[in-house]
C-alpha cells in the first residue's frame, strides 16, 4: 500500500483550457427569449397608454368617465364611456350569476362528493367546456339561447346582454370550478375528520370547514372569472349587440368595452384622428380594470398555495 | 484483527498493515482553515487535514455535523446552490482550488462523486457509462473506456450482455455500481462518495466496500459515511466531526480529530471522539 | 338492550332533506355545463352537417352562400397553426429554460420576470390585437397581413407555453442534474443531454395544447386581419381571414344561409381542435415520464 511519491499523472491545470464561449452565448440567447414577454408588455403598455394619453389631452377624462352619451361618430361627438361599461358590467353580472353559484356547486361535488374515479372522468370532460372556442359560444347564444329566452316569453330581442352573459356564465364555470375545487383538494383531510368525528353531515363539512378553509382560492377564481368576463369579446359582439346603451335591464341589447375595439378595430378608421384614438383609450380603461383584478387574483392563489404547499 | 466497538466485535484487519510513515505519503488535498456557510448560517467551520494518495480517507460523525457539505467542496459541487459561500483554501496538488479563474468543468473531471441514493440516466447502461467521455470529449475508444469501467466497478459480467437496455432495470446495488463505473470512465484521480451503500441492503453494501478496496490501489477515495462499522472496515484514514451549538442555537460542523483509524477506534485522543465511536451519542 | 343502544337508530337522520336538496343542487351544477355543452353540440351538428362537403373544403368565400367556401380561412389557419409552433416552441421553451436553469431567483428582475408572464397569460385577448394593430399593422407598416397575425397570436399564447414548459422541466429530479454535473458536465451540456429529453414529452403536450387554443382565437385577428372578405388562398405577406374570423363574418350575415354555413364551418374548427387535443392528450399518456 505504500507509494512512494510520484508526480502527478495528469498535467495539472484546473482553469479551463480554453474560455467556454458557448456557455456565455447560450446564456445571452436564452435571457433574450425571456426578454420577449418584458418586451410584450412593455409594448402593451405603449400601445395602450400613449394613444390613450393624448385621448385625453383632447376629452377630459372627466367626461371620458362620467359621461353618458357614447358617441364618438356622431356630430357632435360625445365621448362617455358609462354606456360601454354599464354593458360590460350588465353581462358580466349575467356571467356571475351562472358561473359563481354553479361552479362552486360542480367544485364542491368534484372535491366532496365524487368518487375519485368519478372526479378522474368528470375533470377533464369539465375541460372541454373551457377549450369550446368563443366565436362557437357566440354562435351558439345567438341561434340556441336568444329564441329559447324568447319562447319563455322574455322580452328580448335579437341582441340581449342577458342571452350573451348566460352563455359566458357557462364558459366560466369551468374556470371557477377548477380554481376552486384545486383550493378545496388542498384542505388537509384531518379538518374533515374532526367535523365528521362530531357528527357532522355531508354538507355541514363542505360548507362550514371546507369552503371557509379554501376561501381564499374560491374567491380567487371567482375574480379570475370576472376579469374574463369583462375582457371576452367574442360572445357579447356576436349577441350582446352593437349600439351603446346605458341601462341596467339585462334583456335590452348594449355594447361592451369589448365589443367597441372589436367593431372599431375592424374598420378602416384612419391612423391618428380622434376616433383612431378612442379604441385606446377604451382600451387602456379595459386593462386597467383587468389588470388590477388579475393581481389581486393572482396574490390570492399564490397566498393558498403557501399555505398547504 | 478484532476490535470491539459498541458491543460489537469489527473486523479492523485491514488496518492492521501500519500505514506509510507520513514522508512516504503523497498529499491530494491540503485543506486549511475551511469555512462554509449558507446565506449567513455558519455550517462548517475551521477544517484542515491533507487527503493522502491511494489512500481511503472516511469522514464520520452525526447528522448536521457538515460531512456532506465538506465533501462537496472538493468537486465545487457547492457552487450549484447559489447562497453557499466557502472560504479557507484547498490545496489541490499545490494548486488552490478556490483561486480565481479555477473552473468548475476542470475540477470535476479529476474529482469524481458517487452520491447517497443511486441516480442513473434514464438511458441504457452503455450510454450511461458513456455520458461522462461524451461530454468531455473522449470519444475515441468508448467502447473499451465503457467495457474498463465497467470491469473496475464489478458489473461487466452482469451486465456485458445487456448494454442496451436501460440502466433503471438493475437493482438498487447494481445501479450503484453503475453510477461508480459512471464515474471511472472518465478517469478522475479521486473519487468521492457520500454515503454510497446508505440506501443499498447489507450483501450490496459488502460489494461496494470491497469495490473500495480494490480501487484504493488505483484512485484517491474519499467516503462519507454515518455507519461507524464501515469506516472501520473500509478506511485508512478517518476524520471525525462533530457539531458545535452557538448562542442562538445555530448549529457549526468542526473537525474534532484525524487520524489513522485504528487510532481513532482504539486510542482516540479527544473525548468526543471516545464518546462517538463507543455510542455513548450520535 | 339498554335505552342508550335503541337510540343509534334512528327514524331519521338529521337533516336529510336539506342533503338531498344541496346534493340536487351540486348535481345541477355539473348538469349546467353538461348539458349546455350537448345542447351547443347538438345545435352546431344539426345546422351544419348537411354543407360539410367539398364545397366548403374547396371554395372561396363569395356572396351567394351556396358556393361559398372557406377554403382561404381553412389554410390560413393551418399556416398561423404551422407559424405559430415554429414561434412559440423555441421562444417559449428558451425562457422556461432561463428561468429554470439560469436565473438566479434572488434577483429581482427574474421574479418580476415570473410574475410578468402570470400576468401576460391573464390579459383579454382584444388587449393583443391592440397590441398587434398599433405595432405591426400601423406602426411597422406590416399591414393586415398573416405574418402579423401570426405573431400576435404567438405572444397571446406564449405565456401558456412557458408555463407548461416550466412544468415540465421542474418534473425532472434534480439528482439526474447533480450526477451529470459531477462527471464535469457544462451547464448547457447538462440541459441539453438531461433536462430537455427527459422534459420533452411534457413541453410536446403543452405546446400543442397552447396550439389549439391559439387556433380558435378571434378577437385578436378582428383587429390584425382582412378588412373585407378574402376570396384568394393566403400568401404570408397578403390579406387573410382565419377560420374563426370566417365563421364571425358568416354569422355576423344577415341571411339564414349564412348561419347554416357558419355551423359547418364550425364543425370543421371544432374538429381541428378536437384532433390537436387528442394528439396532445395521447402524447402525453404515451410518453410521459413517471419519475
Amino acid at each position: 500500500m505504500a507509494t512512494p511519491p510520484a508526480a502527478a499523472q495528469q498535467p495539472l491545470r484546473l482553469r479551463a483550457t480554453r474560455r467556454r464561449w458557448g456557455e456565455d452565448v447560450v446564456k445571452v440567447v436564452l435571457a433574450l427569449c425571456a426578454f420577449v414577454s418584458v418586451a410584450t408588455t412593455v409594448g402593451i403598455v405603449v400601445a395602450l397608454f400613449q394613444p390613450a394619453i393624448e385621448f385625453f389631452r383632447a376629452i377630459s377624462i372627466v367626461d371620458f368617465l362620467t359621461g353618458t352619451d357614447w358617441s364618438p361618430l356622431f356630430v357632435p361627438a360625445s365621448f362617455g364611456v358609462l354606456p360601454l361599461i354599464a354593458g360590460t358590467l350588465l353581462v358580466t353580472g349575467c356571467a356571475i350569476l351562472v358561473c359563481v353559484p354553479f361552479g362552486l356547486g360542480a367544485a364542491i361535488y368534484l372535491s366532496e362528493y365524487a368518487q375519485p374515479r368519478t372526479r378522474k372522468t368528470l375533470k377533464p370532460l369539465l375541460e372541454i367546456l373551457a377549450g369550446v372556442p368563443t366565436v362557437v359560444y357566440g354562435y351558439f347564444a345567438l341561434t340556441f339561447v336568444t329564441p329559447r329566452l324568447q319562447d319563455l316569453g322574455l322580452p328580448v330581442g335579437v341582441f340581449s346582454a342577458l342571452s350573451a352573459g348566460l352563455v359566458m356564465g357557462v364558459m366560466l364555470l369551468p374556470t371557477v370550478a377548477s380554481i376552486s375545487e384545486d383550493s378545496m383538494s388542498a384542505v388537509p383531510q384531518d379538518l374533515r375528520d374532526g367535523a365528521y368525528a362530531l357528527g357532522s353531515t355531508r354538507l355541514n363539512v363542505s360548507t362550514l370547514i371546507v369552503v371557509p378553509a379554501a376561501i381564499s382560492g374560491i374567491i380567487a377564481s371567482f375574480v379570475l372569472a370576472i376579469s374574463r368576463a369583462v375582457g371576452e369579446t367574442m360572445i357579447v359582439l356576436i349577441a350582446a349587440g352593437g349600439q351603446p346603451n346605458f341601462t341596467w335591464n339585462p334583456q335590452e341589447a348594449v355594447q361592451t368595452m369589448t365589443a367597441f375595439i372589436a367593431a372599431t378595430g375592424q374598420g378602416d378608421v384612419p391612423t391618428g384622428t380622434i376616433e383612431y384614438k378612442t379604441i385606446f383609450a377604451v382600451g387602456a380603461t379595459l386593462f386597467v380594470m383587468t389588470f388590477v383584478m388579475n393581481l389581486f387574483a393572482i396574490r390570492l392563489v399564490r397566498r393558498f398555495r403557501e399555505v398547504y404547499e | 484483527m478484532s476490535v470491539t466497538m459498541a458491543g460489537v466485535n469489527v473486523d479492523v484487519t485491514t488496518q492492521a498493515r501500519p500505514l506509510p510513515a507520513k514522508e512516504f505519503r503523497e498529499v491530494v488535498f491540503d485543506v486549511k482553515d475551511l469555512g462554509v456557510s449558507y446565506s449567513g448560517n455558519q455550517a462548517l467551520q475551521d477544517v484542515s487535514l491533507e487527503i493522502y494518495r491511494n489512500f481511503v480517507t472516511a469522514f464520520i460523525g452525526p447528522s448536521g455535523c457538515g460531512k456532506s457539505t465538506f465533501i462537496r467542496c472538493f468537486n465545487h459541487m457547492n457552487d450549484l446552490i447559489p447562497s453557499a459561500k466557502v472560504e479557507g483554501t484547498i490545496l489541490y496538488h499545490g494548486e488552490d482550488m478556490y483561486g480565481p479563474e479555477v473552473d468548475a468543468v476542470e475540477v470535476r473531471k479529476r474529482i469524481g462523486m458517487v452520491f447517497q441514493k443511486p441516480n442513473p440516466f434514464p438511458k441504457s447502461i452503455y450510454d450511461n457509462v458513456a455520458f461522462g467521455p461524451r461530454v468531455l470529449g473522449m470519444t475515441d475508444g468508448l467502447d473499451e473506456r465503457v467495457e474498463r469501467a465497467l470491469q473496475q466497478s464489478a458489473l461487466w459480467d452482469e451486465a456485458k450482455d445487456r448494454l442496451k437496455s436501460s440502466a433503471l432495470s438493475l437493482s438498487g446495488g447494481q445501479q450503484q455500481r453503475l453510477c461508480i463505473a459512471r464515474c471511472l470512465a472518465v478517469e478522475p484521480e479521486v473519487i468521492l462518495m457520500d454515503e454510497p451503500a446508505s440506501a443499498l441492503d447489507p450483501i450490496a453494501t459488502t460489494r461496494i466496500e470491497d469495490l473500495m478496496h480494490e480501487l484504493k490501489k488505483d484512485y484517491t477515495i474519499v467516503v462519507v459515511t454515518h455507519n461507524m462499522q464501515q469506516a472501520a472496515r473500509v478506511a485508512d484514514m478517518t476524520a471525525f466531526f462533530s457539531v458545535n451549538r452557538g448562542e442562538e442555537g445555530q448549529r457549526t460542523g468542526i473537525l474534532v480529530e484525524y487520524d489513522a483509524t485504528s487510532k481513532i477506534f482504539t486510542q482516540p485522543s479527544d473525548k468526543r471522539t471516545e464518546d462517538y465511536v463507543t455510542g455513548r451519542f450520535g | 338492550m339498554n335505552a342508550a343502544a335503541g337510540n343509534l337508530r334512528t327514524k331519521r337522520p338529521r337533516g336529510l332533506w336539506t342533503g338531498r336538496l344541496f346534493y340536487g343542487f351540486l348535481v345541477l351544477s355539473l348538469l349546467i355545463g353538461f348539458l349546455t355543452l350537448g345542447a351547443l353540440l347538438a345545435q352546431v351538428f344539426l345546422e351544419g352537417y348537411k354543407w360539410v362537403d367539398l364545397v366548403l373544403f374547396l371554395e372561396a368565400p363569395s356572396a351567394d352562400p351556396r358556393i361559398a367556401g372557406a377554403e382561404p380561412a381553412i389554410l390560413a389557419t393551418i399556416y398561423i397553426g404551422i407559424l405559430l409552433l415554429a414561434f412559440t416552441v423555441p421562444l417559449g421553451v428558451g425562457t422556461a429554460i432561463y428561468l429554470e436553469e439560469y436565473a438566479n431567483r434572488d434577483r429581482w428582475y427574474n421574479r418580476m420576470l415570473e410574475v410578468n408572464i402570470q400576468n401576460l397569460a391573464a390579459v383579454p385577448s382584444i388587449v393583443y390585437g391592440i397590441l398587434g394593430l398599433a405595432f405591426l399593422v400601423r406602426g411597422l407598416g406590416l399591414g393586415r397581413v398573416l405574418l402579423a397575425g401570426a405573431m400576435i397570436l404567438t405572444l397571446l399564447v406564449l405565456p401558456t407555453v412557458i408555463i407548461a414548459a416550466r412544468e415540465a422541466i421542474r418534473a425532472v429530479p434534480d439528482s439526474i442534474r447533480q450526477a451529470a454535473y459531477a462527471l464535469g458536465a457544462t451547464k448547457w451540456q447538462v440541459v441539453w443531454r438531461q433536462v430537455l429529453p427527459g422534459a420533452l414529452p411534457g413541453i410536446a403536450t403543452g405546446s400543442i395544447l397552447a396550439l389549439s387554443r391559439g387556433l380558435g382565437e378571434t378577437a385578436p385577428l378582428l383587429l390584425v386581419g382582412a378588412l373585407t372578405y378574402v376570396s384568394f388562398n393566403p400568401t404570408l405577406l397578403g390579406d387573410f381571414t382565419a377560420l374563426p374570423v370566417q365563421i364571425y363574418q358568416w354569422i355576423a350575415r344577415p341571411q339564414e344561409e349564412f348561419r347554416t354555413l357558419a355551423a359547418s364551418a364550425i364543425i370543421v374548427l371544432l374538429a381541428i381542435l378536437l384532433t390537436l387535443n387528442a394528439f396532445a392528450i395521447w402524447l402525453r399518456n404515451r410518453y410521459e415520464r413517471r419519475w
